[in-house]
């Protein structure tokens, strides 16, 4: 059974979503839900402790077929830091989705919402774990289109979530199409398409043009998928009107699966020597984070729906994850991981909470929380929280992700970008401060909804909270593991940590 | 007490008497009495802890792999601790005759956040690596914003608003700038006598890693970044006493001067000369707050630039780069906390008894309140630099170091202001003594005795420091 484990996290949501679909009756769905990604979680720990302790990569085999023939799954410091994040999001956003869909979405959808909703997070896991690229598109596509599918629900409250689900289609398949022509490229050049192969047969076609083609085909289409700076137009609407469970989890996970693959096959495949990625991923990648991240943060300030405000929120800290990559060197990659992991836990904490809120007022806006902060604290200080912890307060996760990221800057004498990373995500401060002023210094207006909440609405943001402060305190083995994961594909330098 | 247990209680108490305040909210002598009792506990501890050697030193956390928050007092730090932990109590008191005299609403909020601003400064002054030290920082502007708008009217939120927005944004922006490139660079963050950064740094950077300290520490409130300190006088007046005339400003300054002295080195910044300019920029900003201070007719708003001015001393005392000068700058921590917070006693004994605010109201007030006015008059001549007050030593020592490096123009400046700072505060004294009241005024009316208590006991301070100086001189040479 333990040996298993790599690809069973994958296998029980993807075989509990057609059970799922045909479920019918409120909780059944869920539950099942609730209980397959409990698993998926606690597997996908007992994954990274395995990892952690005998400290090299583990491969599964399907079928028992050896690599390059056969398609591995591979679990690395990389992948093992990695899939907690995703299922352990998709298992607290499930917790939350009980009453959130419950809210939003027609009852007789409940079965289908929880298949795709499976599916999503199947999907993810997959691309997380797999060792065979043509694999990762498949689960790219199988995690996207139900993705498609949920952010398309919202319509039963909000009609523009079908328009922003066409756009996120029509872009997201447009990215995962050149994702694969770049692949086949590759396969055309090398003849493979297990990952660890083809960096193995890559340097003897590096020179090729069509190998850097490949590349850049392989890196436009996920900086589409992932939402970099100026490709994220499809993010902030699919993220605004997708039904509020849904929110919650593809904005702490959907992207970074991107990031992640887009590391591992950038950093996994091609590699830091391959001839000209330096300038054309790195300097790029760096360039168009952090304008990312101004226009993220900028227009984040302006904005006053909370579920966008935030989401443009995320379209700047995508950005710091791009600046980590850029950096092009272990302690950078190794800020880009630690902020994907204490991102989704912010974000997440966000997302949760403001979907409470949407989930009770319809919406929520700026208007919406005036003068909550009497009517909900427990609520509204967990989005304090997450706002703190997004402009990098001391003792907040987002601190320890600021500290490593400026630091990589340094070691590099990026010394003007380091300044422009910092004022960035201090603006960041202006949106939350706007937050603060509405729920707290402001009286509540008259006539407005009361707002309620109970320990099961709030419980899961808070975990999350929790999670943001714990990992902010006491960051110690995140780090270890981060840094873990950056020499996987960058190897370690002695003396460094 | 060992060092340690007396860390542990420094930083303690100020928390558990913001936690007996929420228990006692409804019993509020016990409420109010429990806080002055801590506080005078912990005045002793800061005394004792400052008369232990140094060297004692405590981890309470790691953070992340080489990033600990952790306490390892030295002279300076103790110093703060010793300034910060004696003015609690005597504020403690002094707040409670206010908070009841001016019907202030709020008071259990009001000593809750009283409380932890101190918890924050003692972490500060204790700190033993700059993380630390700057995790404390944020709290103290954190803790403190409520008591800035502690009003809640529309003026408050905007005072409130100059205050968190100057002091948070210089603090993420230059602040953590520097400190997270000082760690890139010297591996370390640790408060070590000599300095980390000599031979880690290209001296051509030094000027400008030192811009971000001297600028990303807002609470020093160099110019231009000052405006907060006079937005925030909106605040109560305990608050302006205790927080904005020692506390948080002291913080600033103390961190400024913590950061010249054991993080670049006063010899490293000797050698580099990368300090040279923020003589000139302290200068300027000694200058002009007192001439800004001399325009302003309100009290509080007086008091508020004649502190951004001196302020500016202690930066000068690092920026002049030598041990006598950093002596001189870590004394005028003592020296004019003592004073500036007798001042703002006698600017709330003024309110609470005869509710008045505009210098020009002030006329013969000093006939009917004997005490606060002669309380005055001995902490004005202190800052003015008067023997036998403890402004003086500061004052000299300062002088001293600008001989010491040639600097004979700064001469000039601390002359000029010293002359500057006697016009404006002297105005204040000679009014309430000379001149004739605006509105008749009958026989003695002081403040309650809870605020009279205070503001004497740290006009006596002035006047003790002097005499006591011996045990205050820091020596920066080795």
């Amino acid at each position: 059974m333990m040996q298993h484990l790599p690809i069973l996290q994958v296998l029980l949501p993807l075989l509990a979503s057609p059970f799922a679909a045909l479920l019918r009756g409120r909780d059944v769905a869920w539950g099942l839900t609730f209980v397959t990604t409990g698993l998926a979680f606690l597997i996908s720990i007992a994954l990274f402790f395995q990892q952690r302790a005998i400290g090299e990569t583990m491969i599964y085999e399907l079928g028992n077929w050896a690599a390059p023939l056969g398609i591995v799954y591979v679990i690395d410091a990389a992948s093992a830091l990695v899939l907690p994040v995703i299922s352990g999001i998709g298992f607290i956003a499930t917790l939350a989705a009980r009453q959130l869909v419950a809210a939003e979405i027609d009852a007789r959808d409940h079965g289908l919402f929880y298949a795709a909703w499976l599916l999503t997070i199947a999907g993810m896991m997959g691309q997380v774990t797999t060792g065979d690229a043509f694999n990762i598109f498949v689960f790219l596509e199988i995690s996207s289109l139900s993705a498609y599918a949920l952010v398309a629900m919202g319509a039963g409250r909000d009609r523009r979530a079908l328009p922003a689900a066409f756009n996120y289609l029509i872009l997201g398949t447009v990215g995962a199409t050149f994702y694969v022509i770049g692949l086949g490229l590759l396969y055309m050049l090398t003849g493979t398409l297990n990952l660890a192969d083809l960096a193995e047969r890559l340097p003897h076609v590096e020179e090729t043009r069509a190998a850097f083609t490949a590349m850049a085909f392989i890196a436009l289409g996920l900086f589409l998928k992932m939402a970099l700076f100026p490709l994220h137009f499809w993010l902030v609407p699919a993220y605004a009107h997708a039904p509020s469970a849904v929110t919650a989890l593809m904005a702490s996970t959907a992207t970074k699966v991107s990031v992640y693959v887009l590391i591992r096959l950038i950093f996994g495949v091609f590699g830091v020597e391959f001839p000209g990625l330096a300038d054309a991923v790195g300097l790029l990648v760096l360039t168009l984070g952090i304008a990312g991240a101004f226009v993220g943060t900028l227009a984040a300030i302006v904005e006053t729906d909370l579920k966008k405000l935030f989401a443009q929120s995320s379209i700047a800290q995508l950005g710091y994850m791009a600046i980590g990559i850029g950096a092009m060197s272990a302690t950078g990659l190794a800020a880009a991981f630690l902020h994907l992991f204490n991102h989704a836990l912010m974000k997440g904490a966000l997302f949760l909470a403001i979907g409470m809120i949407a989930a009770q007022a319809g919406r929520a806006t700026m208007g919406t929380i005036q003068g909550a902060g009497k009517q909900i604290p427990i609520t509204m200080t967990a989005i304090l929280f997450g706002g703190l912890a997004l402009i990098g307060v001391p003792l907040t996760a987002g601190f320890i992700s600021k500290l490593y990221l400026i630091r990589a800057l340094l070691e590099q004498n990026f010394w003007l970008l380091a300044g422009l990373t910092f004022i960035s995500s201090a603006l960041a401060l202006a949106y939350v401060w706007k937050i603060i002023e509405a729920a707290w210094l402001q009286p509540r207006p008259n006539g407005a909804p009361v707002l309620r909440e109970t320990a099961s609405q709030y419980i899961p943001a808070w975990i999350m909270v929790v999670a943001t402060l714990g990992f902010g305190i006491y960051a110690t083995p995140l780090v270890e593991a981060a840094f873990a994961a950056a020499h996987v594909f960058i190897p370690s330098v002695a003396g460094a940590n | 007490m060992s060092a340690e247990n007396l860390i542990y209680t420094l930083l303690s108490l100020p928390l558990l008497a913001s936690a007996l305040v929420l228990l006692f909210r409804n019993q509020p002598n016990l409420r109010d009495g429990q806080a002055v009792l801590l506080g005078i506990i912990s005045a002793g501890a800061a005394f004792q802890l400052y008369l232990l050697p140094t060297g004692a030193s405590l981890t309470l956390l790691e953070l992340a792999p080489g990033l600990t928050l952790s306490f390892t007092p030295e002279p300076l730090g103790k110093l703060f601790a010793l300034v910060a932990g004696t003015l609690w109590p005597l504020a403690t008191l002094y707040t409670i005759g206010y908070m009841r005299g001016a019907k202030e609403k709020n008071h259990t909020r009001f000593l809750f956040f009283y409380a932890v601003a101190i918890h924050a400064t003692m972490g500060i002054a204790l700190s033993g690596n700059l993380l630390t030290l700057f995790v404390f920082y944020e709290m103290l502007t954190f803790s403190t914003y409520p008591l800035v708008t502690h009003k809640g009217d529309e003026a408050a939120l905007k005072a409130g608003r100059v205050y968190l927005g100057i002091l948070v944004a210089s603090s993420i922006v230059f602040l953590l700038f520097g400190v997270i490139g000082v760690w890139a660079m010297a591996g370390t963050l640790d408060f070590v006598s000599g300095g980390i950064l000599a031979g880690k740094i290209d001296p051509f950077y030094v000027p400008a890693l030192l811009a971000l300290f001297a600028f990303g520490i807002g609470k020093a409130a160099l110019m231009p970044l000052h405006r907060w300190l006079p937005a925030a006088m909106v605040a109560p007046t305990p608050v302006s006493a205790l927080l904005h005339a020692v506390a948080v400003v002291k913080a600033g300054v103390f961190t400024v001067l913590k950061v010249g002295v054991y993080i670049f080195g006063i010899d490293f910044l000797k050698e580099t000369g990368g300090s040279e300019w923020l003589v000139w920029v302290a200068s300027f900003s000694i200058l002009a707050a007192s001439i800004v201070a001399m325009t302003k007719t309100n009290l509080k708003a007086r008091l508020a630039y004649s502190t951004v001015s001196q302020l500016g001393y202690i930066v000068m005392g690092m920026a002049l780069a030598t041990p006598f000068a950093a002596s001189g700058a870590a004394l005028h921590i003592a020296a004019h906390g003592a004073g500036k917070i007798t001042l703002f006693f006698c600017a709330g004994a003024i309110y609470v008894a005869h509710k008045r605010t505009d210098i020009q109201d002030m006329n013969g007030l000093g006939r009917t309140m004997p005490i606060t006015y002669t309380a005055f008059a001995l902490a004005a001549l202190s800052i003015i630099g008067v023997p036998p007050l403890a402004g003086a030593w500061s004052k000299f020592m300062l002088m001293g170091g600008a001989l010491d490096n040639g600097y004979l123009l700064v001469l000039g400046v601390l002359m000029v202001s010293s002359l500057l700072n006697l016009v404006y505060l002297g105005e204040i004294v000679i009014r309430g003594f000379f001149a004739n009241p605006t509105r008749k005024l009958k026989g003695v009316q002081e403040a309650p005795l809870t605020m009279l208590l205070p503001l004497s006991m740290t006009a006596l301070l002035s006047l003790a420091l002097f005499f006591a100086i011996d045990l205050f001189i820091i020596d920066f040479g080795g």
